[in-house]
């Protein structure tokens, strides 16, 4: 053993501080999505680091689906203020004029028109070459075979059959004007690996996370916790308090909630090691089609 | 891994996880040697595959499953859905798992021979590679192919996985064979350390345990290896390459050089020469998010100050003056080839090498080598898959070291202008000298006398060129 061995977290570290600096580098106008869940708190943190004691030199964008749970919305307004945060809030709200929601439109058409195109119009608005996202490898097969930097055509499309090859770390980061890259600088991190740098770096995530008694109602199954008055009235009657935590935080309506005593992260993880059920299972959008993330993903969904 | 077995609370499992180092592997093999049934073995044996995965897989399994009446652990693996329906993987898949000792990443990567690009892809950084044969018949030109491309990646450490030993009722004698063939065919490739182990990845023999049913293998099991490889001593600490990243200039009183560790190690107050400015300085700190550190090793990336202010750009490189990399602008190295478009000897590609981009033109190609019968042959150029010993000639001089000292300044991507496409990938093997170029010397000649420029504006000219050479337009100033 060499004096300089690195723990696994600290190379994964080194890894997508190597990846975001490198963006910073080459492209004109990059952005970071900000997604309020706990993987976009720990590439937040990653990108603070990157940079220290400079400023992180590119924005924070978050996409409002607009039915966001509110403690996510309490907690972003709170941390971009507290860290002086560059953040951009976009949504699609021609749609949401409209009406569009889960309950009236199915979570199909909602995800479509709130959250992948609210997306593609946001980068289109402000002509980002290239934004970072969150996702990790472990957490869906399509995305296990994704580069770490994801060509994107004019139209935001990815084209898992065509994929640049990336070698050592030398990242092609050349796009023509339109074009542009996704970046996934927690590629190689695994939900345990996230839930340990929490633990470590005592990085803040939205309390969502731990348990409590919450007001919950069974829809299709699912745990969901009614968070505004939206919630159609036929289910109000059958609301219960029950001690909850949630595993990923989106779209409240399309976002389960699971029975829980953790309310700290040593007993998140060790309910994770114990549990049966992966995060995604959570997500309501995952079920909607065979192999759907990957139809969302050449779509231009994250 | 599993909490209770451990009889670790929560907290002592998590301080202990939080030590574990990672090894990066390849697997390699081809459809039916039984590569997917290998890893999802690693992955379900050492429990990290969630219930509702395996759900999923029950489902999945009987209505596409390719392996009767066993769960098709091949089905875990095979991720886009254009795969599933033909049978095979066609892509880089990367898969993770742990074990009580160390974090693993897998690169799974396909065998058949047009996909030898996705093969490279996912071993560049691997620390290990495991090749999958088919006991039954042995060591076949795809093995050759394999062992190959290992070598010529550089990884370090090589398993012979000679599995479905259960067909060939685990007969030492079939073994045996198999380890002679490829000892012959291994040994001339230099890959340091290289270990066969007999299994069954569908039984389990010799996975994450040792079989009884081989006793007269002394050696590990694959878990146990992969566990135990020692890889922190393949990292290159001698020579200290800091390709720079980014300047940081968050005010007038601090101006930070960021960047990784590629190799060698840095500490506090070392002499260090920029390069190719040639000027030196101190390293006044070693800044990161945490504090200032007192030294730097790789792959850690930090932001270095020095005590004087050199002005010092992205991919330029900070080094030790008495331990210098190699300078030049015509160099030779192995190329792979990973374009559907051939290669155009007139194109004036980019290159990328570190944190430096700047252009490269092809001088001659040496040879093609056959990568199933390692024969050497004369091309005029590559194409998809091939691999050749090509030279170049770039825009401005590469500061660089052979890929077989140093794989971080000794690699490089060549891309295509016009498509932007990542058209292929270098190992550099060293610098050619200029005599023994076949091209003329591309570089621009600027000539001052003959512009009627006179002598007092020299220096404002050189600094345009200086400038043009940041951006990988290099022009030489005759008087």
């Amino acid at each position: 053993m060499s004096d300089y061995n690195l723990s696994h977290l600290k190379e994964l570290e080194a890894e997508s501080i190597y990846i975001i600096r490198e963006v910073a580098a080459e492209f004109e106008n990059p952005v970071m999505l900000y997604s309020i869940g706990k993987d976009s708190s720990v590439m937040v943190r990653l990108a603070e680091k990157a940079f220290a004691p400079g400023k992180v030199p590119f924005p924070l964008m978050h996409i409002d689906s607009k039915w966001k749970f509110k403690e996510m919305i309490q907690f972003r307004d709170e941390y971009a203020k507290k860290y002086g945060w560059n953040l951009i809030v976009e949504s699609n709200m021609e749609a949401f004029n409209a009406g569009v929601g889960p309950f009236t439109h199915g979570s199909k058409v909602h995800t479509d028109l709130m959250k992948t195109q609210a997306l593609l119009q946001a980068l289109d608005k402000y002509k980002f070459d290239a934004a970072f996202g969150g996702a990790r490898r472990d957490e869906e097969k399509s995305r296990a075979k994704e580069r770490i930097f994801s060509f994107r055509d004019k139209f935001h499309q990815w084209d898992p059959k065509n994929q640049r090859p990336e070698l050592w770390d030398i990242y092609n980061t050349r796009v023509h004007k339109g074009e542009s890259i996704r970046v996934f600088p927690l590629s190689n991190w695994t939900e345990l690996d996230i839930w340990q740098y929490i633990r470590l770096e005592n990085i803040p995530i939205v309390p969502l996370y731990f348990a409590k008694e919450r007001p919950i109602v069974e829809i299709d199954g699912n745990l969901i916790m009614p968070d505004d008055d939206r919630i159609p009235k036929e289910y109000l009657d059958k609301v219960k308090m029950r001690k909850v935590r949630f595993r990923t935080l989106g779209c409240w309506p399309l976002t389960g909630a699971v029975e829980s005593d953790a309310d700290t992260i040593e007993k998140i993880v060790e309910e994770m090691m114990t549990t049966t059920k992966s995060e995604r299972t959570t997500r309501v959008i995952d079920f909607d089609q065979d192999a759907s993330m990957e139809q969302k993903k050449r779509e231009g969904y994250f | 891994m599993d909490i209770n077995d451990s009889k670790l609370n929560i907290k002592e499992f998590l301080d202990k996880d939080e030590q574990k180092d990672l090894l990066r592997f390849l697997t390699a093999g081809s459809v039916d040697d039984g590569k997917s049934t290998l890893i999802g073995r690693l992955l379900f044996d050492s429990k990290k595959i969630y219930e509702d995965q395996l759900d999923a897989l029950e489902r999945d399994s009987k209505r596409c499953g390719n392996a009767g009446e066993h769960i098709d652990y091949a089905l875990l693996l095979d991720g886009l859905k254009a795969e599933r329906e033909q049978g095979i993987t066609i892509d880089v898949a990367y898969r993770y798992f742990s074990t009580n000792n160390r974090k693993f990443i897998i690169a799974d990567t396909p065998g058949h021979e047009q996909y030898t690009r996705n093969m490279i892809t996912g071993g560049s950084t691997a620390n290990a590679a495991i090749i999958l044969v088919d006991a039954r018949t042995g060591v076949i030109t795809q093995t050759r192919r394999h062992t190959y491309l290992i070598s010529l990646l550089g990884i370090k450490h090589l398993v012979l996985a000679v599995n479905k030993m259960d067909l060939v009722d685990f007969d030492k004698a079939v073994f045996d064979k198999i380890v002679a063939d490829f000892d012959e065919f291994v040994k001339p490739l230099g890959i340091p350390d290289v270990t066969c182990i007999p299994l069954s990845a569908l039984d389990g023999d010799n996975v994450v345990e040792k079989s009884d049913r081989t006793p007269w293998y002394d050696g590990k099991c694959l878990l146990d290896y992969l566990e135990t490889v020692p890889i922190d001593l393949d990292r290159n600490y001698e020579d200290f390459r800091y390709p720079v990243q980014y300047v940081l200039r968050p005010n007038l009183d601090f101006r930070g050089f960021c960047g990784k560790v590629a190799s060698g190690v840095v500490r506090v107050g070392d002499t260090v020469m920029a390069l190719p400015s040639r000027k030196t300085s101190k390293v006044k700190s070693i800044v990161t998010y945490e504090g200032e550190i007192k030294e730097a090793f790789p792959p850690l990336c930090v932001t270095i100050t020095l005590e004087d202010e050199i002005d010092i750009s992205r991919g330029e490189m900070i080094v030790h003056p008495d331990n210098l990399p190699i300078e030049d602008r015509n160099f030779e190295a192995m190329l792979v080839w990973m374009d559907e478009e051939p290669m155009d000897r007139d194109k004036q590609f980019y290159i990328k090498q570190t944190t430096n981009t700047t252009r490269a033109r092809i001088d001659s190609i040496k040879y093609k080598v056959d990568v199933n019968t390692m024969q050497q042959s004369q091309v005029e150029r590559l194409q998809l898959n091939e691999i050749g010993r090509v030279v170049f000639t770039t825009g401005k001089e590469l500061l660089f070291d052979p890929y077989a000292r140093n794989k971080q300044t000794g690699s490089f991507i060549l891309i295509d202008p016009i498509t932007n496409n990542t058209s292929a990938v270098g190992m550099i093997i060293g610098a050619v000298d200029a005599k023994d170029m076949s091209g003329d010397d591309a570089l621009a000649t600027l000539s001052l006398s003959s512009l009627g420029i006179d002598k007092s504006h020299a220096a404002a000219v050189q600094t345009l060129c200086d400038a043009l050479k940041r951006r990988g337009i290099v022009i030489k100033i005759i008087d």
